[in-house]
């Protein structure tokens, strides 16, 4: 397979986090100052998606590498 | 209600889009015959099938439903999950994929063509290709009306965007790109789901706070106070629960025929296993695949019991719509979106459900095109052409079967009876599948007459069963009593179904081995050699280590299912 797919998650998921962290950080604070609980969920959700995103992308570079040799 | 989308909505929303099609685009490639095509050449790990086979299986009807379903009975819905999936799902692995994956059937109607005769193979081929595309489009159908409803977005054109994304990505890269989608989509589900979830829950209390917002939910419904979040407790009786179902007709009707015939029999997961590079893997897939199984019940049904409970309690300003004499429980998930999730998160969470109804449509068309080109066209139109002729014939398929899946749709929102009928219809030639394959498995004797008899006097039975009972409360037709008279009046439709079920499935148990018994066996025990328990060498895995063994893991994953079962008790 010339895809491993851990390759397009990771990637899609570090651009959701980055985006949504990014949106949450500079973003209208009425946005989550109007929110039921009150909390900057774009913010705090942005950056576990960006972990995730991450994490998949180093264990997908790992792959390729142990491939490799 | 309706959302408003902001500009970063519409960006992940697109930038998803282009990733799905980005796989379809570079697994192109590895393309190159029937093989990569249908079956992903045989050569995918463990996990990636595993996380494809439950993405395939968490369509949007499962997201939206459940919670519906958790709304209506509270955790009650769960026994779908513990009693109604994992033990199938660990029996399927264990006892059965050896004889998929070890024998040469490439799909499941084959392996009953290998097993028994054509005519097996040629009933089961053209009710399950009838049911995909029914069950695509439905999918399709519901996507569509649900973002009408909360977007405003146009209905033909919701049903012609859906159908070309799916369409393109299955083109293109065949069974793995629709398998590699699944298993993106299954990590948005669960990433766009989660945090609805976990601001939920905090906002009711946690789970104490939850169960005692609940048991106002159940007294006012005249049951007792704890009937929304214990699931076995009431089921002494079918009057005392409310999905008025007693434990049974449960363990019996959903735990062993229902489940088993799905998750043992049907081509649209099993194709997932069957597509692992080895037997081990194959073999591990769907209990690698209960695990997370195991856990959904906390991301599907918890939305809907939390939406509930803050509507009856009346906190928060969270609010379900009414519909007729009740409230709109299928808007459940949106509803809570709309809730929770400012613009940003919305894009995060609406990408999350397309993708479920996308994941649905996908599973369903490339089960649809491998039966119908190996099972349909290979067997009964043109027997031996090249391998390219039948490649082009797949992806030719794939597009015929979503031009039906839309024409279904369509069928869907036009006459809604005939939807139904039909779905009726499958249900019941579903019900008695499993002691088919039970008996062709594990019982060298029975014979094809016996097996395709078998099959059609159990949908009879089932057919006769419903339409000698009904529902509480229902009007004569599609719910049942057509056959004249109702002899029986079932609490629930839930028990009906159930019930159903066990006697479609024991009428087809029965006359099997009956038939069997009064016909001559057609195949050799060499010709069994592979398709037969008894005849088949025990697949060995003294050699692999302990966690890649799936006894172990079997054994593992109904320790914890039987946990969860007496936590929830």
């Amino acid at each position: 397979m010339n895809l491993d797919v851990r390759m397009p998650i990771g990637l899609m998921f570090t651009i959701f986090g980055a985006l949504l962290s990014l949106f949450g950080l500079l973003g209208d604070p009425k946005t989550w100052e109007q929110h039921p609980l009150k909390v900057n969920i774009n913010l705090y959700w942005g950056l576990v998606l960006l972990a995730f995103g991450v994490v998949m992308l180093v264990l997908a570079m790992r792959g390729r590498g142990g491939e490799r040799s | 209600m309706h959302l408003q989308l902001g500009a970063i909505d519409y960006a992940i929303l697109i930038i998803y889009f282009l990733f799905v099609l980005g796989i379809g685009v570079v697994l192109r490639r590895s393309v190159s015959g029937t093989k990569d095509f249908f079956e992903s050449g045989r050569s995918l790990p463990a996990w990636i099938c595993a996380l494809g086979f439950i993405g395939a299986n968490l369509g949007a009807q499962e997201v939206m439903g459940m919670a519906a379903s958790g709304a209506k009975y509270g955790i009650m819905t769960s026994h779908f999950y513990w009693v109604g999936a994992i033990p199938a799902m660990v029996f399927v692995a264990i006892f059965m994929m050896p004889f998929y994956y070890g024998s040469k059937a490439r799909s499941v109607p084959e392996y009953l063509k290998l097993r028994f005769d054509e005519k097996t193979r040629g009933f089961n081929a053209l009710t399950f290709a009838g049911m995909t595309i029914m069950s695509s489009g439905i999918s399709m159908y519901a996507l569509a009306k649900l973002l009408n409803a909360i977007l405003g977005w146009n209905f033909h054109l919701c049903i012609v965007m859906s159908g070309v994304i799916v369409l393109a990505y299955i083109f293109m890269g065949g069974l793995t790109s629709a398998i590699y989608n699944e298993v993106l989509q299954f990590f948005l589900i669960v990433l766009g789901f989660l945090p609805l979830i976990l601001m939920g829950l905090k906002q009711v209390g946690g789970w104490d706070g939850l169960v005692s917002k609940l048991s106002p939910v159940a007294t006012n419904a005249g049951f007792a106070s704890s009937a929304w979040t214990d699931s076995w407790a009431h089921t002494g009786s079918a009057q005392s629960n409310p999905m008025g179902i007693e434990w049974f007709g449960l363990a019996m009707g959903l735990g062993f025929v229902l489940s088993f015939g799905y998750w043992c029999t049907d081509f649209l997961v099993i194709q997932r296993a069957m597509a692992a590079k080895d037997m081990g893997a194959a073999r591990r897939t769907p209990i690698i695949a209960a695990i997370p199984k195991m856990m959904f019940p906390a991301l599907v049904i918890l939305p809907g019991m939390i939406a509930i409970a803050l509507h009856t309690a009346g906190e928060g300003g969270f609010k379900l719509a009414p519909k007729g004499n009740g409230l709109d429980y299928d808007m459940v998930v949106p509803a809570m979106l709309a809730h929770y999730f400012p613009t940003g998160m919305l894009g995060l969470g609406l990408t999350a459900l397309m993708a479920s109804f996308m994941s649905g449509m996908a599973g369903n068309v490339t089960a649809f095109n491998t039966v119908w080109t190996y099972d349909i066209y290979q067997s009964y139109i043109r027997k031996s052409a090249s391998d390219a002729h039948y490649l082009a014939v797949g992806r030719a398929t794939t597009v015929f079967g979503i031009l039906a899946s839309m024409a279904a749709a369509y069928a869907a929102a036009q006459f809604n009876n005939i939807m139904d009928i039909l779905q009726l219809v499958f249900a019941f030639v579903n019900a008695p599948l499993f002691a088919t394959f039970l008996l062709g498995m594990f019982w060298k004797r029975a014979t094809g007459h016996g097996a395709f008899w078998g099959l059609v006097l159990g949908t009879v039975a089932a057919a006769i069963h419903h339409g000698l009972s009904l529902p509480k409360g229902a009007l004569t037709g599609l719910k049942g009593g057509w056959l004249g008279t109702a002899m029986h009046t079932y609490p629930s439709e839930m028990a009906q179904n159930f019930w159903t079920a066990i006697y479609a499935w024991t009428a087809c148990f029965v006359m099997t081995i009956v038939i069997s018994l009064m016909t001559r066996p057609t195949k050799s025990d060499a010709d069994l050699k592979g398709l037969v328990y008894s005849l088949t060498p025990k697949a060995r895995d003294h050699d692999l280590p302990w966690w890649k063994r799936p006894v172990t893991l079997g054994l593992l994953v109904m320790g914890a299912t039987l946990v969860l079962n007496f936590l929830f008790w």
